[in-house]
């Protein structure tokens, strides 16, 4: 059993290397997060960067970190393996913005048009 | 249930015909791993709801007190990096798993239950930190929309760490069979999942509320 159990191993070793990952690629990912995250709490906290370009700049290592998560911990890529999976994350991610940009979307004009008699006047000046 | 039965079966049948099986059973642990895919993006779909939610409510703080007021920076990246270790000793601990290092597997997966304890730890203590200034969950939508979403996170990661302990038992009792690959292999999706939430987590509700 456990002789079998061995060179199932290594087959299995062999033939999906690339989907596992080594030491190597999970320290340079880890690496990357955190100057990431780093990054991001900097922007914030440093008080270096100019307000307007905060959100931005938050968002943009965030994204940054969310692809490099993916690409080194979970192991995403373009190999036949992990097609399905990918094909099945960028729907996912398809339906996420449409339902988190299209709340904010409905919500900030049904502000803007219903909750201040102000902003109703302005399109009449 | 049936997974263990599977286990069972798959073992008379690893008896009685050897390496005949593995094929089929690979295949078979592929399958699953797809199905949890799906799970997890379904779940990704629950926290979406959950940011639309936040990001809509951010600023109704109903005259209580605002994300600035109340978000202590150093203490998320705290967290954020317990978190970011605990993903990475996962890691280490799959790869031990593919190559078949059962006392370093076990070793490695303490370590992870170990920083993902410290994170919840940390997340409790932050909680009731908030709720004994009076800034609980009842006191405005935008309170209300942050425990939901990060408390959501939290659960999760708290049925990770239960399922983590019930997995070093199962390896412990039963060693490293094709069945414990399989649900360490899901288990391993879900906890990098959770700290891909997070990520969004620490930008979306901390960082962005404290601009």
């Amino acid at each position: 059993m456990a002789g079998s159990n061995h060179s199932h191993d290594a087959a299995h070793h062999d033939a999906a290397h690339a989907d596992h990952g080594s030491t190597k690629s999970y320290l340079i990912g880890f690496a990357l997060s955190v100057l990431l995250t780093l990054a991001s709490f900097g922007v914030v906290m440093s008080g270096l960067v100019p307000h307007d370009l905060m959100m931005p700049g938050i968002i943009v290592f965030g994204v940054a970190q969310l692809v490099v998560q993916l690409v080194y911990f979970l192991h995403m890529g373009t190999s036949p393996s992990q097609r399905g999976n990918l094909a099945i994350m960028l729907f996912t991610v398809l339906i996420l913005a449409i339902v988190v940009v299209g709340s904010l979307w409905v919500i900030h004009n049904m502000n803007v048009n219903m909750m201040h008699p102000t902003s109703q006047m302005v399109p009449v000046e | 249930m049936s997974s263990a039965a599977v286990r069972v079966s798959h073992g008379a049948l690893d008896d009685a015909h050897g390496g005949g099986v593995d094929h089929h059973h690979h295949d078979d642990g592929s399958k699953t791993l797809l199905g949890f895919w799906i799970y997890l993006m379904s779940d990704c779909l629950i926290f979406s709801g959950l940011f639309a939610t936040f990001a809509v409510l951010a600023n109704s703080t109903a005259g209580g007190p605002t994300g600035k007021e109340l978000f202590e920076l150093p203490y998320v990246l705290g967290e954020t990096m317990l978190l970011l270790i605990s993903s990475v000793t996962f890691g280490m601990a799959m790869l031990n798993m593919h190559a078949g290092r059962k006392g370093k597997l076990l070793a490695w997966l303490a370590v992870t239950f170990v920083f993902g304890a410290g994170f919840i730890g940390m997340e409790v203590y932050e909680f009731a930190k908030l709720i004994h200034e009076g800034a609980g969950p009842s006191r405005s939508a935008f309170l209300s929309s942050y425990f939901t979403l990060v408390g959501t996170h939290g659960l999760h990661v708290t049925c990770g760490l239960i399922w983590l302990v019930v997995m070093m038992d199962m390896i412990r009792r039963h060693g490293l069979d094709d069945a414990n690959r399989r649900r360490l292999s899901c288990l391993s999706l879900f906890w990098h999942f959770l700290d891909i939430v997070w990520i969004c987590v620490f930008t979306f509700v901390y960082l962005r509320g404290a601009i």
